[in-house]
């Protein structure tokens, strides 16, 4: 029922775990995380408002991401999103899987150059 | 996660998604403005980078939708405004509904309470009716009950079988309790040992009755029902120990059973024990009731192969006396036929029901028709609507589901407020039903019930909903937007659906209407039956037994119902009194034994056995009982014990060609007793109820010399019906009147069953009643279904068609022409309903056999009388929207569009 938004990125789960790192670090509005991962990311990275949107609503539902009111950086009101604990389990978890994943990745890789 | 919080709260969360994301834009404009942008060209920079706005406000959104639901919502919502929108169609739809689900409600559960449910004991399928099959016996073993046992069978079954737990025997009676207020009947019922233990029925307080109970020379005791516990001792639960006088013998009340108990099918106030003495039993004394409970994994043919040979085994242990031979009921070819408890409790009433049940479902099923033809209707509507949408990529499947959305709802609607009308009509059926109708205290409104509602409700709205989903949800988008319907006239195809429901219609119509007719056409044959008595209305009639502990002497007790005879005639306004061991219809055979007719020899060489009564002077002039031939007994007669004999005319014909012919001649019961001389012939009386052949009866002096013991003994019955002719009768003054009569002559004397002749003769027809008017009722709903059905598909095809009929006046059509075109093309649709009719009923009706009476299944006048009442519904049905049709004006019908 609900589209995979996520799809879109390099692998599914990647914005998840992003947007969950990130907003541990510190809770932001939607435009402020945006922000951040492509500045983080040395610009490498762009976060689709496509995907951010839809995938922020999502994890709010799931109980990952709560959200207040609060005023952006100009004074203008808007949302503010903050991981909660079970964000913070749930980032823990994903993270451990992928460093298997990449672990795993990064031996296959290293084996098939001569 | 809880849809709940989702759903609701949601408003909240729609307003986050849109404050976020316009912050955002402003946010990326506010930057592309300080990178020198003009403002409005950097919010519409910032808009175009983020993309499609409203499309991502929805993606974020349905986060907390759940779509499948929220789209059938919105369609909900969409169909409960145009249901609001056309409120008599609405209205229409939910009352038909509601009336029609309410009454197949209601007789469900009937059906449910009757016929389905489980008896209300434990592991009911264990539970048999002891009936034998008796062919060489007619009359003693009638359809009814089978042959019933004697206790010396039931000695011999009880302690040989091998097939049962426990079995038991039991009769209904009555007695007197006195000392507890004023001197009363109640009704008893008495059991031997094995029918509380077959039944299985704790007791709510002390003790079941057991085989010690059963000992002759045991202390008398006795169980209370609930209702008599209740009533006499208010709930005392300290009841149990204490002694009452039943037919004035002190007993000793041992238990109470619990509410809701019954034997069988048998309300009772009192469970006294039988009490025989084996030693002296006889063969005979068919009377009783039996009931066993089967040993696990047992079967009923199994239990009928373990008793039959103890057929034989009866016979080699008891007999009849000396000198009589104790295998004479050979003849009788006497074999176990149990059948389960449920079957016999049923009886045929099931019939019926099942009659009843299929009437409302029929009903249900027109209604329906009419409703998918409103439907069709209202679908050929918005055949312009759907086809756009069709165009525009709606799925048929879409289309469908919006379709069968409005008739589910409407069907469910309409099954909440059939509950309303199912409350109301099952206490009306439950009043009017057949007061014999079984199990009837069992039949509640229930979650079967409830359940039952929901299943018709949502079947009948997808019956009447797929009709029209199927015909339009595939509409070629091409064909309805080519603008057909604006030219001439519908095409027949679109006709054609609406046709074959109203030819349905009028098919089902039909059935009701002839099973209806061939309702009424019974009861009118048997009010045409002469009962054998006359103008019952005003004949009063009630039981006296006089127990034997108040008066032992039996010619003292024929004296004492003299003194009642007497005192009752006093009462002003009584014409008449007389008695008899049992009034015609009450339900009782007094006795049955052979009967010899002098100088006749008899194949076989014993004489066919008789439905013998005992009746006192003047009781067949009080009955209205024509006498054909001599005289009735008198006092003289009775009290002098004379060999005078009075039997009805069939006997008279079978042995003599005539009544007159009777008079004198003699018959006797067995060889060694004294002849009887006919001194009287009376006409034959309907004893069995009014559909049953009467049968050839004797009637005995209210005294007679004792034919079964062998010392001369004088027998009476003890318990009478008295029956009254008066103006007054049915009235509570009269039977005040008729209790201190009888309490001058006895204080301790009640006074039972007070009813009038035309009751007991009104119940003996409540069965062909209740069907009838079952049957009226829905006969008549299904010919209005039926009309309204042809007036709305003729009304429809006359909309349809003005165009049409503009050219045809226009061209020069006569109006008469005109009107008869319409009224024809309702006729030939009813007549194919009628001829499909005719060939279901005929073949549904054979199934109504067993409760047709005097006119056979195919009974040519309904069978006329029907086709012709449904046509000329149809042609006035039709006429009104023709005429309207002929009045169109030609100018207006071509201008339309």
């Amino acid at each position: 029922m609900a589209r995979n938004s996520d799809s879109r990125d390099l692998f599914p789960g990647a914005l998840e775990i992003m947007i969950l790192q990130s907003l541990r670090h510190k809770p932001m509005h939607g435009y402020a995380l945006v922000k951040h991962i492509q500045q983080v990311s040395n610009e490498l990275l762009q976060v689709e408002e496509g995907s951010l949107y839809p995938a922020l609503q999502r994890m709010l539902r799931e109980g990952l991401l709560k959200s207040k009111e609060g005023i952006s950086a100009k004074g203008r009101p808007t949302r503010i999103y903050q991981v909660t604990d079970s964000g913070i389990r749930h980032l823990e978890r994903e993270l451990s899987s992928f460093g298997k994943m990449f672990d795993g990745i990064t031996r296959v890789l290293a084996f098939s150059q001569p | 996660m809880n849809p709940l919080p989702r759903l609701f709260g949601r408003t909240r969360r729609y307003t986050d998604i849109d404050i976020s994301i316009e912050e955002h834009i402003q946010e990326r404009a506010d930057e592309l403005e300080a990178a020198g942008m003009a403002r409005k060209e950097a919010e519409q920079t910032a808009r175009r980078e983020f993309g499609n706005v409203a499309l991502l406000q929805q993606r974020s959104r349905e986060q907390w939708q759940w779509p499948a639901v929220e789209s059938l919502l919105a369609d909900l919502r969409f169909t409960l405004r145009r249901l609001r929108k056309s409120p008599g169609f609405a209205a229409t739809v939910l009352l038909t509904l509601a009336i029609g689900i309410g009454a197949n409600t209601a007789v469900f559960s009937v059906v449910d309470g009757v016929l389905l449910r489980p008896l209300p004991y434990p592991e009911p399928g264990q539970l048999v009716s002891l009936w034998l099959n008796a062919p060489g016996a007619p009359g003693l073993a009638n359809f009814q009950n089978g042959l019933l046992l004697s206790p010396s069978m039931y000695f011999t079954f009880s302690e040989h079988n091998h097939a049962f737990q426990s079995l038991g025997v039991f009769a209904p009676d009555t007695a007197n309790v006195t000392g507890l207020a004023q001197p009363e009947q109640a009704h008893t019922l008495l059991v031997s040992n094995g029918v509380l233990q077959s039944l299985a029925v704790p007791p709510l307080l002390g003790r079941w009755l057991s085989r010690d109970d059963q000992d002759p020379h045991a202390a008398k005791r006795v169980i209370l029902s609930y209702g008599y516990w209740q009533r006499r001792f208010g709930d005392d639960r300290s009841v149990v120990g204490r002694s009452i006088q039943l037919d004035s013998r002190t007993v000793e009340i041992v238990g109470v059973m619990p509410r809701g108990f019954r034997v069988v099918d048998r309300d009772f106030d009192l469970l006294v024990p039988l009490q025989f003495d084996r030693g002296t039993l006889k063969l005979a004394g068919f009377g009783y009731n039996g009931i066993g409970r089967l040993k696990p994994g047992v079967s009923i043919a199994q239990s009928n192969a373990d008793i039959f040979p103890l057929i034989e085994t009866w016979m080699h242990t008891f007999s009849n006396g000396p000198g009589t031979n104790p295998f004479y009921y050979r003849v009788w070819k006497v074999s176990p036929s149990f059948r389960s408890l449920k079957d016999q409790v049923i009886g045929n009433v099931s019939n019926v029901l099942w009659v009843v049940m299929a009437t409302v479902g029929l009903v249900m099923l027109i209604a329906c028709v009419n409703i998918a033809n409103l439907l069709l209707v209202r679908a050929e509507s918005r055949q312009h609507e759907l086809s756009i949408r069709a165009a525009l990529g709606a799925g048929w499947g879409r289309i469908a589901r919006e379709l069968l959305m409005e008739s589910l709802l409407l069907g469910l609607l309409g099954g909440f407020f059939a509950i309303g009308v199912a409350y109301a009509g099952l206490r009306l059926l439950i009043a009017m039903g057949p007061a014999n109708l079984p199990r009837l205290s069992e039949v509640t409104l229930d979650g079967r019930s409830l359940l039952f509602t929901f299943a018709v409700a949502l079947v009948s709205g997808l019956l009447f909903g797929s009709i029209p989903a199927l015909r339009y949800a595939h509409s070629r988008a091409a064909a309805a937007l080519s603008g057909a319907s604006r030219t001439a006239s519908a095409s027949r195809t679109r006709q054609r659906s609406r046709n074959v429901l109203v030819i349905a219609q009028v098919a089902m119509a039909l059935v009701l209407l002839v099973s209806a007719l061939l309702m009424i056409r019974t009861f009118a044959s048997m009010r045409n039956v002469d009962p054998g008595f006359s103008d019952p209305m005003h004949l009063a009639t009630l039981r006296i037994f006089v127990p034997d502990l108040l008066v032992a002497d039996p010619v003292q007790v024929t004296h004492v119902q003299n003194e009642i005879t007497d005192r009752i005639a006093a009462i002003p306004g009584v014409t008449s009194v007389g008695f008899s061991a049992a009034a015609p219809m009450e339900g009782m055979d007094p006795n049955w034994d052979e009967m010899g007719v002098e100088g006749k020899v008899y194949p076989g060489g014993e004489p066919p056995m008789r439905l013998f009564n005992y009746v006192s002077p003047g009781f067949f002039n009080t009955m209205g009982t024509s006498l054909l031939a001599g005289r009735e007994y008198t006092w003289d007669d009775i009290y002098g014990l004379r060999n005078n004999i009075i039997v009805s005319e069939n006997f008279a014909r079978d042995n003599w060609g005539s009544a007159p012919a009777a008079i004198g001649k003699r018959i006797r019961q067995f060889s060694d007793m004294p002849w009887q001389v006919v001194i009287g012939v009376v006409q034959d009386v309907r004893h069995n109820g009014v559909d049953e052949k009467a049968p050839e009866i004797v009637y005995w002096p209210a005294m007679i010399r004792s034919p079964y013991t062998r010392t001369p003994t004088i027998d009476v019955p003890r318990a009478a019906s008295f029956v009254v002719r008066s103006q007054r009768a049915g009235s509570e003054a009269l039977v005040a009147d008729i209790q201190r009569a009888v309490w001058s002559v006895n204080g301790n004397l009640p006074v039972a069953n007070p009813a009038t002749m035309q009751d007991i003769y009104g119940r003996s027809m409540a069965r062909t009643s209740f069907t009838l008017t079952m049957l009226a009722i829905a006969g008549t709903m299904a010919l209005l279904l039926g009309i309204i059905g042809i007036y709305g598909v003729i009304s429809y095809a006359v909309s349809q068609r003005t165009r049409e009929i503009g050219i045809r006046l226009a061209l020069g059509s006569q109006k008469s022409e005109l009107k008869w075109m319409f009224v024809r093309s309702a006729l030939v649709l009813t007549v194919t309903g009628v001829a499909i009719g005719v060939v279901i009923a005929a073949a549904l009706t054979q199934s109504m056999k067993s409760l047709l009476f005097g006119i056979s299944p195919l009974d040519p006048l309904t069978y006329v009388v029907v086709p012709m009442v449904l046509c000329a519904s149809a042609a006035i049905a039709s006429y009104l929207p023709a005429r309207r049709a002929a009045g169109v004006n030609p100018v207006e019908a071509l201008r339309v569009d």
